[in-house]
């Protein structure tokens, strides 16, 4: 079923995690290559943001392992992963609530980033104008709304100029009409060559993007394809999608 | 992207106030230095207490309002600041030595509390920092070389004529308490400043975007411990006399809580006005006794009702003002200069053009 992609950047093999005796992953492989969007669809407990959260480095897998173009990362921190070029955007925004939006970017310019000086200043404006927050750049983000909230936590995680993004429901809640501007937004960013993967339910936004589609299910990759045969597969609609739907 | 959308703007972190104001700030200083060749005695005492409560409540204000570190312990460091003054002085060292040496010790001594103390967080770590500093206060209670419970005298500043005891102490206390804010202020404005404010309100998701959040934390709280240490030196040059139940007591904490949440947590002069606000307070009502406590108490409870940023966050947030500013400003949105640091309502009209 799977299908590697051809130059993998960000890859986990055989990922198992649970908490207590629940298995959330149970022996998942998966893989964006640079050029690659990859969305990754499946119920809820399916564990999705789980496998996002082992690509990140914010958990620690039971066993397998993570792998960023040919280095084993197990181990590394959070941290470590947003300064080698893996950016993430988390499903419940969370901004750096007192501080502004351009201060909100400036962080991760300057610490993911690694940016200095008048270049940190030019990547943060970039940044902000390419996720259309500029007119926003001094307002405290707390005060900002939910769309402005995900938008937010894009331009901080491109902000820190990744290799590849990881996004998790940064559609949800938005109305068809925001999520189509966030598309753009997105779509913008694999231009750049920026690697994604998307966690998402509205899966009509996500085909708008992604050009792989990967589909969980009880802590498993049940299939891995293109979009159009991952929707129409007997499995994906019997775990996720319902007969109704296809 | 196009890089020419984003010409026109601009990043700014001064303005000609906060320019004239930081001047100005630095010229007070230069004249307060004087003030001893032409003051009383009595107000160079006063004045030099206002400084230990310049520092108390900046470096508390540094570890909560910027790191997000609430500690209700740094009177542990004010202890060792006192104490370790004492111990120096009492093995040879000139009394002012000791004491700059006594804040080193804080320091150090910091250094190896960080690896227990922040692996905590929230309300744990608020608690931790409370028993190490009861701790100390047992640990001194038990020492008969420093007193012991009845506590002990820094009696190798009789060496030095009251009045120019008096005065070095002022000197030390205007000089520590100028050194302390210079290099927070320096400190706040360097990328790290931001990466603590980030760790602040939300440490995991400043982790995700690089920022490396223990070391960030162990420096400011290094950095709270020596300030606090100098407080203690201070406090002990001030008093000449300790003991350990009042120089290790947890009214320093609640103290430093009063004056950063009235002068205005996690803002720069907020802390600087609190303290001059309770050094006030104290001159001209400690005498009242038990109702002076209550009345600091009925001032907390209505500044958290009313004006819950603070004195000065208040004015910051109507009026846009930042005499020392840390953040960072974008110019050139579109609207008129002035409304860039503007008010609230102004960004707020932003918000709905952008949303349209």
């Amino acid at each position: 079923m799977s299908k590697e992609s051809a130059t993998p950047v960000l890859s986990a093999r055989d990922i198992h995690k649970h908490f207590g005796a629940l298995a959330v992953l149970d022996g998942v492989d998966f893989s964006v290559g640079a050029d690659e969007a990859v969305g990754i669809v499946g119920p809820n407990g399916a564990g999705k943001t789980t496998l996002l959260n082992v690509l990140a480095g914010s958990l620690e897998p039971n066993g397998g392992s993570v792998w960023f173009h040919d280095q084993q990362i197990n181990g590394t921190s959070a941290t470590q992963r947003s300064r080698l070029g893996i950016g993430r955007a988390f499903r419940i925004p969370r901004p750096f609530g007192d501080m502004t939006v351009f201060e909100n970017v400036f962080v991760s310019a300057s610490s993911g980033g690694g940016l200095r000086g008048s270049r940190c200043y030019e990547r943060c404006l970039e940044v902000l104008d390419l996720c259309g927050l500029t007119p926003l750049a001094n307002r405290r983000a707390e005060s900002l709304g939910l769309l402005h909230r995900k938008r937010l936590e894009l331009a901080r995680a491109l902000a820190t100029d990744p290799v590849v993004v990881l996004l998790d429901e940064i559609g949800g809640g938005l109305t068809d009409e925001e999520a189509t501007e966030l598309v753009l937004t997105i779509k913008q960013l694999r231009a750049q060559g920026v690697a994604i993967v998307w966690i998402e339910h509205i899966v009509h936004v996500l085909l708008q993007v992604v050009d792989r589609l990967v589909c969980m299910n009880a802590g498993r990759v049940i299939v891995d394809g293109d979009p159009d045969s991952v929707l129409r597969d007997e499995a994906v609609i019997d775990a996720y999608l319902g007969s109704g739907v296809v | 992207m196009n890089p020419l959308r984003t010409t026109g703007l601009s990043v700014q972190r001064w303005t000609k106030v906060s320019r004239a104001f930081t001047g100005g700030a630095g010229l007070l200083v230069v004249v307060l230095a004087f003030f001893p060749m032409f003051m009383s005695a009595n107000v160079v005492q006063k004045l030099t207490a206002l400084f230990i409560l310049i520092m108390i409540a900046s470096m508390w204000n540094a570890l909560a309002g910027y790191g997000g570190l609430v500690s209700v312990g740094q009177q542990a460091y004010i202890g060792i600041g006192a104490y370790g003054t004492v111990w120096f002085a009492h093995h040879g060292v000139p009394p002012y030595p000791a004491m700059f040496l006594a804040i080193i010790l804080a320091g150090a001594i910091s250094v190896v509390f960080s690896f227990l103390l922040l692996r905590l967080t929230g309300g744990q770590f608020s608690i931790a920092t409370w028993v190490v500093a009861a701790a100390f206060t047992v640990i001194v209670s038990l020492d008969k070389g420093l007193g012991a419970g009845t506590g002990i005298s820094l009696i190798e500043l009789n060496q030095y004529g009251p009045e120019h005891r008096q005065d070095y102490t002022y000197w030390f206390a205007l000089g520590a308490t100028a050194v302390l804010l210079i290099v927070l202020f320096v400190l706040l404005r360097s990328r790290m400043g931001s990466s603590l404010q980030a760790i602040r309100d939300d440490e995991q998701a400043a982790a995700s975007v690089g920022v490396r959040v223990m070391a960030g934390k162990r420096v400011l709280y290094i950095f709270a411990a020596v300030g606090f240490g100098a407080a203690g030196a201070m406090t002990l040059a001030n008093t000449l006399f300790i003991q350990p139940n009042s120089i290790f007591s947890v009214q320093w904490t609640a103290f430093a809580i009063f004056m950063v949440l009235v002068g205005g947590l996690g803002t720069f002069e907020g802390p600087v006005l609190g303290a001059i606000l309770l050094f006030l307070i104290q001159d001209w009502f400690a005498d009242l006794g038990v109702w002076y406590l209550i009345g600091l108490g009925v001032v907390a409870i209505l500044f958290a009702l009313l004006l819950p940023r603070g004195l000065w966050g208040t004015i910051e947030e109507r009026f846009g003002l930042q005499l020392m500013p840390v953040g960072y400003r974008v110019r050139g949105l579109g609207r008129s200069p002035g409304a860039d640091s503007g008010p609230l309502e102004e960004a707020d009209a932003t918000e709905a053009a952008a949303q349209t």
